[in-house]
């Protein structure tokens, strides 16, 4: 590419590359990659059906006093415990403002259709706040020192109100969002 | 050679139209009902009373032996489906849709704590009733025919919604259905054994045979688009004799010269079903006030089951007009840029 | 990769540093960007910049895809409905994934008409050519794979008729089917074995393409004079930006035709039956194939006859590869040293035949083998009584209108007792479409042994000489009429 001609086929390259219309015609090709971009990242979120399957209505009447049922919503663990006013006692009698993520057990409850709280009834997520190990309760008969539940894995301790005590998780199970449908069933969605 | 390359061309457009379409049987060609369907063409949308319609006739009317595996009862109320509420873009929280659902009592997918699977009402995310328990069930209750599954059945067959709405539609009135009572001798089967008489040995064995009802067609009194009723004329001809359990339909494809008295080259288009008639006027009530006749019903119900093969074809062509302006410009725009790259090279 | 000297000369730091370890932008540059193309390319060229669109396009949806499919016979149906209606556009992607096989079938066989053309097979580009029509090869097995895994009745027939194919192979026939199956018939091991390759073959395709541009930048393009490029500076141009906008250009038009499938007409170019779930017991009334292979199946049924030993079977299957296997050997079956149709007068009247035949192929794959051509032609339906007389089969025809029934009913009652009459509409015999297949065969073969003898025989028309000659000439006569240049 020594030659005169080649030289001039450069020169044109070189003045066409500030040209506005190949600047504009890469701009629109390239925005009409993005758009088909946006199609094939958003494939990846979740599909109708299992947006739909992220709701259950539970039947809490079935879980004993003492002990809790563990559901899958979504693949997701959530705990319902079925609380002894002993347990309940122990969960409102903490001072707050000694724990590492300050809630009231009033605060982590939601109330029944007449606007009542029914705090035997205690629905937590089940998926540990440190890492997402789900932690023994007592239906495994390990409560852990805050008769709430243990982690195994890295020793997280929860009371009874799934706040956490001790052990390196962050924050109290968090409480998913449910609504009394009547006395005896709840609706959990995601 | 101009002519060949626009020989080729032509041949080239007319091999590939005809590549596309397979042959079909001897049916009736399904026509649309009169005014074309609403979702047809690149602006095409669905007619939202129709669809709601449809789903009242599927669910009062082919539910009990249909399925519609495919669909669930979110589908329903998610944007573009019948029963959509922009005030609840989550078809889940719909009440209309709950309620539709909760109108369907279905056997809970999931077995209960001690392992029973009961019947509850359905909620938005459950599919669609299945009428059988397994297709074995479907086929023992239907003469050994399981009615198909209706999620996708206007993709499924040639013709797409006109086809549903013209079998629907298309059988025979019932002032050409008659019944007569035949002696099992004179039972005849046109294409074997035209009018004459059997053979001795044979008669002896249906000496102990009941007569039988048959249910024939005077093909002479069915009028189908683009075809020439029968003439009727010489004695028997233009009969067509159903067979127990089947129906005749001119849209079904089939082949009905075996049951055909008469000339053999002029038997009726179409076939034989297992489905009779189901679509008769009044069959439903409208709650909209919309009068059910058996076309509304046959136009409504078609054009739901459109709507379930494919919820997204709105979104689809709505899609593609924006693309296709998209890709006109770039095209243009590559034009200049092109034309202005080579414009110092002769080539 | 490439037969031509490296302009690139490395600018920055660190350019130096890796162009001395790996020089890949050198490597990039020489490809892509400085290759001397020929400076007379016309549209017909743009198809192979459009075919790796095509790859890319079916590669990407194809990959996403997978991710939402099961290879699974009881969900595999659902599954791909699934895409179509709950993922967030799951039926764009499902619909650019099964039309772009269409496009992409599309596109490669204008290339491989474009290089019938232009004689781009002749050397030096032998191995170009051969490289082609193994990509082709793969991209028939590819496409026969996928088009198993929506699990339809197309889907399971179709296949159940291919893999029969191998059953016809003698001695080792049998057993062949039953190990590509993985059984005595079509099942989940078939279904999850066709997936997998169905994954794997898009990949060897690109592997091969990297080939096939290597194979293509050693002599350099074919172009439609046929003449080699002689002066680099005066024949070529850098093949960016020269060639980089204009297949740009040309792939924007034919994406235009794509989306118009994908948005308007997404099931236009497939079939009915493969909306309904597989079920073995039942065969769909009509087979047949994807509209791309039609022409290859219409060879396949148009032999109908044993040769000698070899059955009516075989034959066809040899046939139908053999259609396939001649595109290989095409370099040495053409005689001609001239390349491009544009100076071979008589062969250029059997190309445009040859396209004429292979396009009347898909047309003939696409019919009942026994359906009449031309219908309009069709005689009336016979009437045809057969009856037994002493024992003997006979049948006694009735032809005209409804005269010829009741002559035919008298016919029947006059008959003996013993006699069994029975009365059927025949079709008149017609020309079909399995014997317009069968002269269309011959003529598909004939065209490669014609171009032996007409590349002995012909005089070909006087060759430019260089292509920077025959675009001034051609530049010359289009301002003096006025037409505009290309």
């Amino acid at each position: 590419m020594t030659d005169q001609t080649a030289h001039s086929h450069d020169d044109a390259v070189d003045e066409d590359r500030r040209n506005f219309i190949h600047i504009a015609t890469g701009a629109v090709a390239f925005g009409g990659v993005a758009c088909f971009a946006i199609a094939a990242v958003d494939q990846w979120n979740p599909a109708a059906d299992t947006r739909a399957a992220s709701a259950l209505d539970v039947d809490i009447s079935k879980v004993p006093l003492g002990s809790e049922i563990r559901v899958l919503i979504g693949g997701k663990p959530f705990f319902i415990r079925h609380r002894t006013p002993a347990e309940i006692t122990a969960a409102e009698n903490v001072n707050v403002a000694t724990l590492r993520d300050p809630e009231t057990d009033d605060e982590r409850l939601r109330p029944m259709q007449d606007g009542k709280l029914n705090r035997a009834i205690l629905i937590t997520s089940g998926a540990c706040t440190h890492l997402g190990c789900v932690p023994v309760g007592p239906a495994q008969g390990n409560v852990g020192e805050y008769g709430g539940w243990y982690c195994p894995c890295h020793g997280s301790q929860y009371d009874t109100s799934g706040r956490i005590r001790k052990g390196p998780a962050p924050t109290n199970l968090p409480v998913p969002n449910y609504t009394y449908v009547s006395a005896t069933v709840v609706n959990i969605s995601l | 050679m101009k002519a060949f390359r626009i020989l080729a061309a032509g041949l080239a457009g007319l091999s590939l139209a005809a590549m596309a379409h397979a042959e079909g049987g001897a049916a009736a060609h399904p026509h649309e009902p009169e005014g074309g369907w609403p979702f047809d063409g690149i602006t095409g949308q669905f007619d939202m009373p129709s669809l709601q319609r449809g789903y009242q006739v599927y669910r009062e009317v082919c539910s009990s032996c249909h399925s519609m595996k495919l669909l669930s009862y979110r589908n329903l109320g998610e944007a573009g489906g019948p029963f959509y509420d922009s005030d609840y873009p989550n078809p889940n929280d719909n009440p209309f849709v709950k309620a539709l659902a909760a109108d369907v009592e279905i056997q809970s997918p999931t077995p209960n704590e001690v392992g029973d699977y009961d019947f509850r009402p359905a909620m938005p995310a459950d599919t669609f009733r299945d009428p059988y328990a397994n297709v074995n069930a479907a086929r023992a209750a239907n003469n050994g025919a399981a009615p198909p599954d209706l999620s996708v059945i206007v993709k499924a067959r040639h013709g797409g919604a006109s086809y549903v709405y013209s079998l629907l539609s298309g059988y025979p009135h019932e002032d050409a259905i008659s019944t007569r009572e035949v002696t099992p001798a004179a039972v005849t089967t046109p294409a074997s054994d035209n009018g004459t008489p059997d053979d001795p040995s044979d008669d002896v064995a249906e000496v102990s045979t009941p007569a039988e009802m048959q249910t024939i067609i005077d093909m002479s009194k069915v009028h189908v688009a683009g075809h020439e009723a029968a003439e009727g004329e010489h004695g028997d001809a233009g009969l067509l004799i159903q067979p127990a359990g089947q129906y005749y339909n001119p849209y079904m494809a089939g082949d009905t010269t075996p049951q055909y008295i008469g000339d053999p080259r002029q038997s009726p288009p179409g076939g034989f079903l297992a489905m009779g008639p189901q679509l008769t006027p009044g069959r439903v009530t409208y709650a909209d006030g919309t009068e059910a006749t058996t076309e509304q019903m046959a136009h409504d119900v078609a054009q739901f089951l459109a709507w379930a093969s494919e919820p997204k074809q709105i979104t689809r062509k709505s899609l593609g007009l924006p693309v296709m302006i998209y890709l006109g410009i770039l095209s243009v725009l590559l034009w200049f840029s092109y034309k202005r790259i080579w414009r110092k090279v002769e080539h | 990769m490439s037969g031509h000297e490296s302009s690139y000369t490395p600018n920055t730091g660190f350019e130096k540093w890796l162009d001395k370890r790996l020089p890949i932008i050198r490597f990039a540059n020489d490809t892509a960007i400085t290759f001397p193309t020929p400076k007379n390319l016309n549209y017909w060229y743009t198809f192979g910049g459009i075919l790796a669109i095509c790859l890319v396009v079916q590669i990407l949806t194809g990959v996403i895809l997978a991710m939402h499919y099961e290879p699974n016979v009881n969900g595999a149906f659902a599954s791909v409905e699934r895409i179509m209606r709950d993922v967030p556009f799951g039926w764009l992607l499902r619909y650019i994934h099964s039309n772009g096989a269409s496009m992409f079938f599309f596109a490669v066989y204008i290339h491989m008409f474009r290089g019938l053309y232009y004689g781009s097979y002749k050397a030096p580009r032998e191995v170009l050519w051969i490289l082609g029509c193994v990509i082709f090869l793969l991209m028939i097995a590819t496409a026969f794979l996928g088009y198993m895994l929506p699990w339809g009745q197309m889907s399971y027939h179709g296949a159940n008729v291919i893999t029969s194919l191998f059953g016809a192979i003698p001695l080792i026939g049998e057993s062949l089917q039953t190990w590509i199956l993985g059984g005595p018939s079509i099942g989940n091991q078939t279904l999850q074995r066709f997936f997998s390759l169905h994954y794997l073959l898009p990949f060897m395709i690109a592997a091969v393409v990297i080939l096939h541009i290597w194979a293509l930048h050693v002599p350099g393009n074919n172009n439609p004079t046929g003449v080699e490029v002689q002066d680099v500076e005066k024949d070529t141009v850098p093949f960016h930006p020269y060639y980089t906008i204009k297949d740009g250009f040309a792939i924007a038009l034919y994406l235009m035709l794509f989306a118009a499938f994908v948005f308007y007409a997404p099931n236009a170019l497939g079939h009915a039956d493969q909306a309904i779930e597989a079920n073995p017991l039942v065969t769909p009334a009509h087979i047949v194939p994807e509209w791309y292979m039609l022409p290859f199946y219409a060879i396949l049924r148009a032999i109908t006859f044993d040769l000698g030993p070899i059955p009516a079977k075989l034959l066809g299957v040899i046939f139908m590869f053999a259609a396939i296997a001649i595109l290989f050997v095409l370099p040495w079956l053409d005689t001609s040293k001239v390349k491009s149709m544009r100076y071979r007068p008589v062969a250029r009247q059997f190309f445009f035949g040859f396209v004429v035949v292979c396009l009347l192929l898909g047309w003939c794959g696409a019919k009942a083998p026994d359906a009449a051509v031309i219908p309009a032609l069709q005689g009336d339906k016979v009437l045809v009584v057969s009856y037994t007389e002493n024992g003997q089969e006979a049948t006694s025809e009735y032809k005209g209108g409804g005269e010829a029934y009741l002559d035919a009913k008298r016919f029947m009652a006059s008959l003996p007792e013993d006699a069994n009459p029975s009365l059927a509409a025949v079709a008149a015999p017609t020309f079909q479409f399995a014997q317009l297949s069968l002269i269309l065969t011959i003529c598909y073969f004939g065209y490669f042994f014609m171009l032996f003898f007409i590349g002995l025989t012909e005089k070909p028309k006087e060759l430019p000489e260089s292509i920077h000659k025959s675009v001034l000439k051609r530049h010359k006569a289009s301002t003096a009429t006025a037409v505009p240049a290309e």
